[in-house]
């Protein structure tokens, strides 16, 4: 019996000493899409520990809010995740009203809708054309940032800006939607799901991409949860938690649309998600320019909200509006809210303290992408270096949301 | 509904941290609580395993600097996202020397949160894993969100202020 | 089609100088090495798409290594955490290389007047062609490279030697 013990342990698998390497992915990588450094401690092709560095494009949102009137903070917004522009500004927007308290008509919120799960539809084209990239499908990419060209030009119509929108006021729109804007409107509605679904049976059932994609980079929910996901990547790992559900804001309780949800939390779940929910915004914007009520198209907000040219140039009252909103010299009530919208990424949130002055006392953005992009290290760990690309591009990591 | 969930917190509190809770309200839609700072931890702990409660997701956590009060607070959000709940939970810190026990014990989310926290005011959490700067530069000697700081870039000489100041 | 340098044209031959042929040799085929940061990237996406297409200028092959790259374009805002890896990433590229500037916050900063963003790019490498916006339309890169396509036609084939060029890299601290 001893001699058997013994000869157990001579065979036993002895540890050797392992050189561990380490590789250096960033901040300027082709694939990283976005600046952050991670260092990988790596055996061999495995990784084994990977260390994130953050903070190459922090551009200091939340003290540079402290100094611009509310008005003017839009603008910042914007450039957090800057693939879906629209939905940081309705977000933003929406804080406001809700501290001032202000009522907005149905038709607004309706159009709001509109903009939102188009901008929506925008940011999940990138993701899932760079996870297509990211796996050698160059195809996908071309076809879908062709169709965000029609998306662009809607947002032109509206706003006049193709990216970085600054759409919409504290209390509405500045103008209706011009004919032109629903003409570009119902011409994407017609045409996209072609490509959608032609993007879609690239991918979708191709062996090769399933075989890249299943598996990798998996999170379970309750890991999830720890970390704070929130957004696609939760719904991929299996808890149903969607802020439009959820608390619903801007009418969304009268649409009807259903939640996709993952099982395993792997890059194919997310893909798979985004796809869903790209179906699923798509039907949102035709349920509402099916219902689209009448009504102005701003509420009634005077001290955020320009007055219109003629009344400025005709009525004193509207003129002396008019200089105070452009010099940010309006009364604002004092108050802490917080206000959640569901991005593209998940739920972003804005934290204001007003002290009644004109710009805010703080501003506290909670942004989704910093808050699951910790939970990295802790996804690559045991996978290959591509895998763990793959994994940083299906998680939808925008540089500018994660440093702000 | 919103107003239960404030009572509810509030009687479930009181079970076990009579005398923490300072002050108690409901803004705008949020309940808000204020708490003395010595116990907040075991308070977030507690808050999260209690049947009633079950906030068992934080939302985020950060910072607000007060110069004339000379304190700094501590915000914490956290969410039940079965029953829908949230609580906003804050507590005061002296400026001079603002300490508090981690929540990563708690929430692994709180990692990088207590780290921008530590960046921008200078909170020292204690039992941190990794307390360093994530998103200014690693030998930034001052902390940048606290109101005495200056926004502008102090080297540019080519801007005109005397218009619109700095 | 690219246009042919004046020159004396006979029964099978072409006669012009050494200069313009390399010229046009060289503008119609810049290697740029994209430093995207942020939304000006996304910008420039849309210029390498379908609609606005960058490679019909020769920009076919985006090169990520900086010593195969000719044509250096920072598009987005810098921090003062990238400053150091930009400069590394010029003084890595190999002579001739041209630098563009996309945006305003590479350009100058942009609307971020803050203490951890870099006032421009030309505080740390010398620039040749600015585009400004914010961020700039697709039509403004184009015109951007367009620029730096007739610099390097006209400037001479040995600027890495003249003294002008030497003075301004002097300045830069850029051996």
């Amino acid at each position: 019996m001893e001699e058997v013990k013994q000869a157990d342990q001579a065979y036993h698998y002895q540890e050797e000493e392992k050189q561990y390497s380490y590789l250096n992915l960033g901040p300027t990588h082709p694939a990283t899409h976005g600046i952050f450094q991670n260092v990988l401690k790596m055996d061999g092709e495995i990784i084994v520990d990977a260390e994130p560095t953050i903070g190459y494009i922090h551009r200091a949102f939340e003290k540079l809010s402290e100094r611009r009137p509310f008005n003017q903070i839009t603008p910042i917004t914007d450039r957090m995740n800057y693939c879906s522009a629209p939905i940081n500004n309705m977000g933003w927007h929406m804080t406001v009203e809700k501290l001032i308290q202000a009522e907005i008509p149905k038709r607004v919120q309706y159009m709001r809708v509109i903009i939102m799960e188009l901008a929506r539809i925008t940011d999940h084209l990138i993701c899932n054309a760079v996870i297509g990239v990211d796996t050698g499908a160059l195809t996908g990419f071309v076809y879908l940032f062709q169709q965000r060209e029609l998306a662009y030009e809607i947002y032109e119509e509206i706003c006049g800006a193709r990216l970085t929108s600054n759409i919409g006021r504290i209390g509405g729109f500045e103008r209706d939607f011009s004919p032109k804007a629903w003409e570009k409107i119902h011409r994407f509605l017609k045409e996209f799901p072609k490509v959608l679904k032609e993007f879609e049976s690239l991918l979708e059932r191709n062996r090769i991409f399933m075989d890249r994609t299943i598996g990798v980079g998996g999170i379970t929910g309750e890991r999830a949860l720890e970390y704070s996901f929130s957004g696609p990547n939760l719904r991929a790992a299996g808890v149903d938690y969607d802020v439009r559900v959820a608390k619903p804001y801007s009418s969304y309780e009268d649409f009807d649309f259903t939640i996709p949800i993952g099982t395993n939390g792997d890059v194919y779940d997310r893909f798979m998600v985004r796809q869903g929910e790209m179906w699923q915004s798509l039907s949102i914007i035709e349920q509402a320019i099916k219902n689209l009520p009448d009504g102005p198209f701003h509420g009634k907000v005077p001290d955020f909200y320009l007055p219109p040219k003629e009344e400025v140039y005709n009525n004193m009252e509207a003129l002396i509006y008019h200089f105070k909103i452009v010099m940010g010299e309006t009364d604002v009530p004092k108050g802490e809210v917080y206000h959640c919208v569901e991005g593209g990424n998940g739920e972003l949130g804005f934290y204001l303290i007003s002290d009644g002055g004109r710009t805010p006392y703080r501003l506290h953005m909670r942004r989704p992408c910093f808050i699951y992009y910790q939970a990295y290290p802790e996804m690559i760990k045991g996978s290959m270096l591509s895998d763990a690309i793959l994994t940083m591009s299906s998680m939808n990591v925008i540089a500018g949301e994660l440093d702000a | 509904m919103e107003g239960t969930g404030l009572e509810k917190t509030i009687g479930v509190l009181n079970e076990k941290f009579e005398g923490e809770v300072l002050h108690a309200a409901m803004l705008y839609d949020f309940p808000t609580i204020t708490l003395k700072k010595d116990k907040i931890i075991e308070i977030i702990k507690f808050l999260k395993e209690h049947p009633d409660t079950h906030y068992h997701y934080l939302t985020t956590l950060c910072g607000i600097h007060f110069p004339e009060l000379n304190q700094i607070a501590i915000m914490y959000q956290l969410h039940n996202m079965v029953s829908g709940e949230r609580v906003r939970l804050k507590i005061y810190l002296p400026a001079e020397k603002p300490e508090v026990p981690t929540l990563t014990t708690v929430f692994a989310g709180a990692n990088w949160m207590e780290r921008e926290t530590y960046d921008f005011f200078g909170v020292i959490f204690t039992g941190h894993p990794d307390l360093r700067r994530i998103l200014n530069v690693e030998d930034m000697i001052m902390f940048p969100l606290r109101k005495e700081f200056p926004l502008e870039d102090q080297v540019r000489d080519d801007k005109n202020d005397t218009m619109f100041g700095r | 089609m690219v246009q042919a340098p004046e020159g004396v044209e006979g029964a099978g031959f072409f006669a012009t100088s050494l200069e313009k042929v390399v010229g046009m040799a060289r503008k119609n085929s810049i290697w740029p090495l994209p430093f995207a940061t942020s939304c000006c990237g996304i910008e420039f996406m849309a210029t390498m798409g379908a609609h606005y297409d960058l490679a019909r200028f020769g920009s076919e092959r985006l090169s990520f290594s900086p010593r195969q790259a000719d044509l250096l374009m920072v598009m987005g805002t810098i921090a003062k955490k990238m400053g150091p890896v930009l400069r590394q990433v010029y003084e890595q590229m190999a002579e001739p290389r041209w630098v563009l500037s996309v945006g305003a916050c590479a350009s100058s900063g942009g609307i971020f007047d803050t203490y951890s963003v870099l006032q421009g790019i030309d505080r740390i490498i010398p620039v040749d062609v600015y585009v400004p916006g914010c961020p700039p339309r697709p039509e403004q890169i184009i015109d951007g490279v367009m620029k730096i396509q007739r610099l390097v036609e006209t400037e001479s084939l040995r600027r890495r030697d003249s003294a002008e060029y030497k003075a301004m890299l002097n300045q830069y601290g850029i051996e």
